[in-house]
């Protein structure tokens, strides 16, 4: 049998956006997630320095926030986002791949409050921190 | 006496020059490109076109686009609109060379501090525009709002406020 786990898992991996830049959801647990993007030239918002977007580490960002609030047992069904917040600390190192990690902090019948980070191989150094709501949504 | 006023150069030479800048801007980061974004232009007006593709969707059964995706959107209508306005009196006095811009030579672009989007409908599968407005532009801190909608202007699905570190200008 499928666990919540496996569906969250191939859910994740069947959004198109987080297939073409490549997510990969490497843990999952009851509220928390982690999603590695590797690094690609087509993702350059700085094409002197080859530093990745910001708007790609907000794609990773959102990917995982929302795989955090599926995975939690008080979020039964699907989820939309409510509102991000990003906070760029520094630029991701250029050919270094990028890793969220997200956590649900706090679920109610409606919404769901979410933080995150996102750090390159410094693991140390946040590249981006994340806050969010998103919605709870009724089991499919 | 007034000096005798400079005439007015030629429409064509002023548009080539605003729309070469665009270009530079626009089609020299690769993010851009990837999203499939362009800009249009009328006068010194901005608005961020995005149009729709099946790679941007974020959720397969509505179909909705991606979260992150319209959050780029909106964080790069900001930067291009941030960046174009910083130029903007170069490009009209002519001090901008537009052939180093042809050749590649981008100009330093502001640096994302933070951007919070609020997602208030679902982006449908259709194209969608974004026009930033400025806020604040100092030195070195710009605070910037996006709007973004699709079928009807009246019917934001996105907007968000973001802060910028402005490029310092070389001496």
């Amino acid at each position: 049998m499928a666990t919540k786990t496996d569906i969250a898992r191939q859910f994740i991996e069947a959004i198109p956006h987080s297939k073409a830049l490549g997510m990969r959801l490497t843990e999952m647990g009851e509220g928390t997630s982690t999603i590695e993007m590797p690094y690609d030239e087509k993702l350059v918002g700085d094409p002197e320095t080859g530093v990745l977007h910001g708007g790609a580490v907000s794609a990773l960002m959102d990917t995982c926030c929302g795989a955090a609030v599926m995975s939690h047992p008080a979020s039964p069904g699907g989820t939309a986002t409510i509102d991000l917040r990003i906070d760029y600390m520094r630029a991701a190192t250029p050919g270094q791949s990028i890793t969220a990690t997200a956590t649900c902090y706090h679920v109610t019948r409606t919404v769901a409050f979410v933080r995150a980070t996102a750090t390159d191989e410094d693991t140390e150094n946040p590249v981006a921190a994340a806050t969010g709501a998103f919605t709870v949504e009724a089991a499919r | 006496m007034k000096a005798p006023r400079r005439p007015p150069e030629p429409v064509q030479v002023i548009k080539q020059r605003r729309d070469a800048t665009l270009r530079a801007l626009v089609e020299g980061v690769p993010y851009i490109q990837y999203l499939g974004m362009q800009f249009e232009r009328k006068g010194d007006e901005l608005t961020g076109v995005l149009p729709f593709d099946q790679k941007l969707i974020g959720n397969p059964m509505l179909p909705a686009i991606h979260g992150g995706v319209t959050a780029a959107f909106l964080e790069v209508t900001a930067i291009i609109t941030l960046s174009w306005t910083y130029l903007w009196e170069d490009v009209e006095s002519g001090a901008i060379d537009t052939a180093t811009l042809e050749a590649g030579g981008l100009p330093r672009l502001p640096k994302t501090i933070d951007i919070s989007t609020d997602y208030l409908r679902s982006g449908l599968p259709r194209d969608a525009y974004a026009r930033a407005r400025i806020n604040r532009s100092g030195r070195r801190y710009a605070s910037v709002h996006v709007e973004a909608w699709q079928d009807n202007r009246n019917r934001l699905f996105a907007q968000a406020t973001g802060h910028f570190l402005m490029p310092q200008r070389r001496e």
